[in-house]
């Protein structure tokens, strides 16, 4: 295994590509490629990268990206892309189709506030704009997640059970531009871990179809469940594809989610991306004073793991979700899942909290005040917006 | 109910069939019926794919899991037919497949939303033959207007006739340099036929642009539209040239003295319109004498193309 210092973003470009390499011996790789800060890196890595048996193609905007995947996939290639923020907006109307028309195609969502007004930092506003689209999403805490989760992503989208397109996101800059040591995976394991992507209603002219054209009702309603239910078989293709990830590579990625000191906790703390790493050293110096803090690591989001939440909280009196994303007029979006989640335990209360907003830095001292306000509080309030950045 | 689909014949063989079938729903005189099946002449055996975006050409394909084309179709989004059309291609290409990746788009899709996308594949010079059937409208929606629509042209968002002139969509695409594009008339079998084999023969991006009698938008008899595409092309209005990678240019039917009242006087969208058949033929002779010079200045060498 080759352990290297790289950035978010070369990881990502890195294990996209070897992931195309792997299907080279069946229909190849395709790739529709845009630049946009914070996500550039990967498809210039993309670029310079020499498959057997691929393309990247450099279009004119996010949304022929998502169009050229489409066309590859409709073809039978293993198909990526990446984008951000404004990007991920534009792409949005391919983005459900891709999803519609049931392609395996994996994106990287490197998370980045929308504008305008125009700022490049962290945000997760754009990929959950996506939430409502037939679209796996994971989010990931540190590179290596990052990483085994991509390697993942290929694996359950094109699962023959599956057959949906997946986004793994990422924190722009925080993860995206800061290096970590990474064990990256090299091509001779990928292949064992990828078998050939075969996407079983791709375009042929021996057998002619006409995809995406009309449908009634009947047949839409039909559609839309048959999506669910992929959606419902997710957890347990997964959970096969983390055992057999573990056998070749020989770690463990979280699955669902990853509930730590929940079991005993009277407080537990929800966090996504990279907060969740922030989180983990609070709740572990909380723990070493004695207090009885847990947290959970949110890392699927599509579809969202309710059971697991649900067995992960238990009897848990107070969570507070940490939301770096805001839907206006409601609140974070995390915690409005996360609420509906815990619907059948009136006992428990749960907080929101809106914190680090545009990329503002969620420190450590700034998770502890949240810890000291969750405990403090015996009833839940509105989202509490916890800034950050105006310190 | 035990009802056999229209065009639903899984156990036959599809691959004597037109690319576009009996018992579509296109209108009685749509001209893009008449393309399909000199296209299905041409390319039948070429196994072609095609990219259709919103547009009558997918609504004619009739309600899944019917379809009326026998040929692999993905209908695509709007703006994303030539986007589309690149990755089938490419991975056709990576795989040595032997076929032949087609957009199939109207005015709509080609002139305005698609048009980036469109540019950008040309730029790129993909490997696909982009056809654009052009009514002139929004069909489908119920007829409002294009960038194609020409001027003085009424529709249903242009009351009184479109202020505005036609869009240039022919001088935009040879401004690519792709290797080809050409102007199809429904009333030009032969020519249109050519051009066709042409398209067939040549790698890269081809751009073929067909004016497409649509009697329901024209507000024009069904039997009336090949008969106005001629005159469309005899008058001038709508010249029948090709152009070879954007600098190579040949006219190949001469306008003559067809009046434009041969065309205008039998569609409702104009003689409801703002605009006089002398300004008409103003607008024709300023762009036929734009044309011839640049004929001249940069002819096609019939012994190269």
């Amino acid at each position: 295994m080759a352990r290297k210092l790289v950035s978010g973003n070369q990881a990502a470009g890195h294990t996209l590509a070897v992931a195309g390499e792997a299907n080279r011996e069946a229909r190849g790789c395709i790739c529709g490629a845009y630049p946009i800060t914070p996500q550039t890196e990967i498809i210039e890595f993309l670029r310079a990268y020499e498959f057997t048996k691929g393309r990247v193609v450099p279009v004119e905007s996010e949304h022929s990206a998502m169009a050229v995947c489409m066309g590859g996939s409709l073809a039978g290639a293993r198909s990526v892309t990446a984008s951000s923020s404004n990007g991920l907006a534009y792409m949005t109307e391919n983005v459900f189709a891709a999803g519609y028309y049931r392609l395996p195609i994996v994106m990287i969502a490197v998370n980045r506030t929308l504008g305008p007004p125009w700022n490049i930092w962290v945000d997760q506003g754009d990929s959950l704009m996506l939430r409502d689209a037939p679209w796996l999403q994971f989010y990931t805490e540190s590179h290596q997640d990052l990483v085994d989760t991509i390697l993942l992503a290929f694996r359950v989208a094109e699962d023959p059970r599956i057959l949906l397109p997946a986004m793994v996101a990422m924190d722009g800059f925080v993860t995206s531009h800061t290096q970590m040591g990474v064990d990256l995976p090299e091509q001779e394991l990928v292949d064992r871990f990828l078998p050939h992507c075969i996407v079983p209603h791709r375009l042929r002219s021996d057998h002619p179809t006409t995809i995406g054209g009309l449908t009634w009702p009947k047949e839409t309603e039909h559609h839309r469940i048959e999506i669910q239910r992929a959606m419902e078989r997710v957890p347990e293709v997964l959970a096969e594809a983390i055992s057999e990830f573990e056998e070749i590579f020989g770690r463990r990625p979280h699955g669902l989610l990853s509930a730590e000191h929940t079991e005993d906790a009277d407080v537990i703390l929800v966090a996504s991306n990279s907060m969740a790493r922030t989180l983990r050293g609070v709740v572990e110096s909380r723990r070493e004073a004695g207090e009885k803090i847990g947290m959970i690591k949110a890392k699927t989001f599509r579809p969202f793991p309710r059971e697991a939440f649900e067995s992960a909280v238990g009897k848990t009196a107070k969570v507070g979700v940490l939301d770096r994303n805001h839907s206006p007029g409601s609140g974070g979006i995390f915690w409005q899942e996360i609420v509906t989640s815990l619907r059948n335990q009136p006992d428990t209360m749960v907080q929101d909290y809106l914190v680090g907003l545009g990329g503002g830095d969620v420190t450590p001292e700034i998770l502890h005040e949240i810890v000291d306000d969750l405990i403090s509080r015996s009833k839940s309030v509105e989202p509490v917006w916890k800034e950050v950045a105006s310190r | 109910m035990n009802v056999v689909p229209l065009n639903m014949n899984a156990n036959c063989d599809t691959t004597c069939d037109p690319v576009l079938r009996a018992g579509n729903t296109n209108c009685a005189g749509c001209g893009m019926s008449i393309g399909l099946q000199w296209f299905s002449e041409v390319f039948r055996d070429s196994k072609p794919i095609l990219a259709i975006p919103a547009c009558c050409g997918i609504v004619t394909a009739g309600a899944f899991p019917t379809s009326a084309y026998s040929v692999p179709i993905a209908a695509t989004t709007f703006a994303s037919a030539a986007a589309v059309a690149t990755g089938l291609r490419s991975v056709a290409l990576m795989n040595t497949e032997e076929n032949v990746t087609v957009c199939w788009a109207g005015d709509g899709g080609t002139y305005d939303i698609g048009l980036a996308t469109l540019s950008a594949a040309a730029e790129r010079n993909e490997d696909i033959i982009y056809i654009c059937y052009d009514n002139e409208i929004y069909g489908n929606t119920g007829g409002q207007r294009s960038s194609a629509t020409p001027e003085g042209v009424v529709t249903s968002t242009t009351t009184s006739g479109k202020s505005e002139r036609k869009k240039d969509i022919m001088a935009i695409m040879a401004a690519h340099h792709i290797p080809y594009a050409a102007t199809l008339s429904v009333a030009h079998r032969e020519d249109f036929i050519r051009k066709l084999e042409i398209a067939k023969k040549t790698k890269g991006f081809r751009f073929l642009l067909m004016l497409s009698p649509c009697p329901t938008g024209w507000k024009s008899e069904p039997e009336d539209g090949v008969d106005l595409i001629r005159y469309a092309v005899r008058c001038g209005l709508f010249p029948l040239y090709e152009v070879y990678d954007g600098d190579r240019y040949r006219i190949n039917v001469e306008r003559d003295q067809t009046s434009i009242e041969e065309y205008i006087t039998r569609q409702r969208r104009y003689t409801k319109g703002s605009i006089l058949a002398e300004e008409l033929t103003q607008l024709i002779d300023a762009r036929w004498q734009k044309l011839k010079r640049i004929v001249r200045a940069f002819p096609a060498d019939d012994n190269k193309v």
